[in-house]
């Protein structure tokens, strides 16, 4: 395997983002869009708007965040007594009574991954944003990792449908889903969109502007 | 032969020779694997996909969990949560569960039966390459691992209340998890592609 040290946008290329076949640049005065020659996929240099369209996500999932963390996400009646839960009193209802395991997936899956991943990606943003030449390595890991471990923050959202389920033993106990879960739904779908509109190639992209 | 490739993770042209059967190229600047050549990939994502097709019916037709709590016993299945959740109100989460949980991946199994099938028998399924870029692009959305440690941590929160029964459908998703796993691994998308070109 030869490097060229050349990117593919230096080399006026383009990466198809379908089947990575690699298509020349289309001519700017076309004004139709233009797409891969192979998969029909549509034909982009970098991911379109990826730096506004990652920030505004990622803004409305910070919003999402505190009522998901505020509101009940359960509710269970037993015996005419409704009681609500958070996610939070959850986690320390499990540590109280000594079942730290699961209450430490729950604090990781639900209050850690999804703060972290916003974190994450905003210092992605800012550096990308401030030209930033700082470990583009690290950087691009970084970015993987958020990639890959959002999906676990569905996990609250699946324990809520599986109790929804099986308590529903009439007068003795029911457990409804509490509003938190939509808002928590929500953080975990705004990340995911968040992390693939966000675009690692413009990490690098700073590099060859320094060679130039 | 040579192939010019893109790293799509940071851009970088490389001039890449297909890696032995088994072998990965990596990125030289970012470590982005580029090019997986899986052994055996078409047979091999084609046998798992029958199989995870039927058990996917399995997991969607029988007895999911039941709860046993005082002389009553709810009995469930994969669907009853999500039904429970849109009759409370909770529509956009109940059809975000449905997604997430069954239909991502059916549309992922069903599409890929559709692309491997005729390929293995070389023939070509029509509009094949949007059928594969939809199963690509739903491949984030199937979330049953995660589905799987909730199941965990609700039997964990109900020990006090009750009795969890097991069902012949909770087995078939356990498996279903890993044969989507195994399935996702052993494709090779560079040749699918590849086979579409040399069609055209």
């Amino acid at each position: 395997m030869k490097q060229l040290a050349l990117t593919a946008r230096e080399a006026l290329l383009v990466s198809c983002h379908g089947c990575h076949l690699l298509c020349r640049v289309p001519s700017p005065n076309d004004s139709r869009e233009a797409h891969c020659p192979r998969c029909g996929a549509s034909l982009h240099q970098r991911k379109p708007n990826s730096i506004a369209r990652t920030w505004a996500l990622v803004l409305a999932a910070f919003i999402f965040y505190i009522p998901a963390n505020v509101l009940p996400i359960t509710t269970v009646i037993s015996l005419g007594k409704a009681q609500s839960d958070t996610i939070m009193s959850g986690v320390i209802y499990f540590m109280a009574t000594g079942m730290w395991p699961i209450a430490l997936v729950i604090f990781i899956a639900s209050v850690f991954v999804p703060l972290a991943k916003l974190l994450i990606l905003s210092c992605l943003l800012i550096s990308v944003q401030r030209r930033s030449n700082w470990r583009p390595h690290d950087r691009t890991r970084l970015y993987r990792i958020t990639e890959a471990v959002g999906r676990w923050s569905m996990l609250d959202i699946f324990v809520v449908t599986i109790l929804v389920a099986l308590v529903k033993l009439r007068a003795l106990a029911t457990i409804e889903a509490g509003p938190a879960a939509v808002f928590f739904a929500a953080v975990v779908v705004t990340t995911m969109f968040a992390a693939m509109s966000f675009d690692p190639r413009l990490i690098w992209d700073e590099r060859e502007q320094r060679y130039e | 032969m040579d192939s010019l490739i893109a790293c799509h993770e940071c851009d970088l042209l490389h001039r890449v020779q297909p890696p032995p059967e088994g072998g990965v190229a990596k990125c030289v600047r970012c470590g982005a694997v580029l090019h997986h050549r899986k052994r055996n990939s078409l047979d091999r994502t084609l046998s798992l996909t029958i199989a995870g097709l039927i058990l996917f019916v399995v997991a969607n037709t029988h007895p999911f969990l039941a709860l046993k709590s005082g002389g009553l016993v709810q009995q469930t299945t994969l669907i009853t949560g999500i039904k429970e959740l849109y009759a409370q109100g909770m529509e956009a989460l109940a059809l975000l569960v449905l997604f997430t949980s069954i239909l991502a991946p059916l549309v992922h199994l069903a599409g890929m039966l559709y692309v491997l099938l005729p390929l293995k028998f070389n023939r070509l399924p029509r509009n094949l390459p949007g059928v594969f870029r939809l199963v690509q692009s739903l491949q984030p959305w199937g979330m049953m691992e995660v589905f799987m440690l909730g199941i965990l941590v609700s039997v964990v929160k109900l020990a006090k209340m009750g009795e969890i029964v097991p069902g012949i459908a909770l087995y078939s998703f356990l498996v279903l998890i890993f044969v989507l796993a195994a399935s996702t691994a052993s494709l090779d998308p560079h040749l699918i592609w590849k086979r579409w070109e040399q069609s055209k």
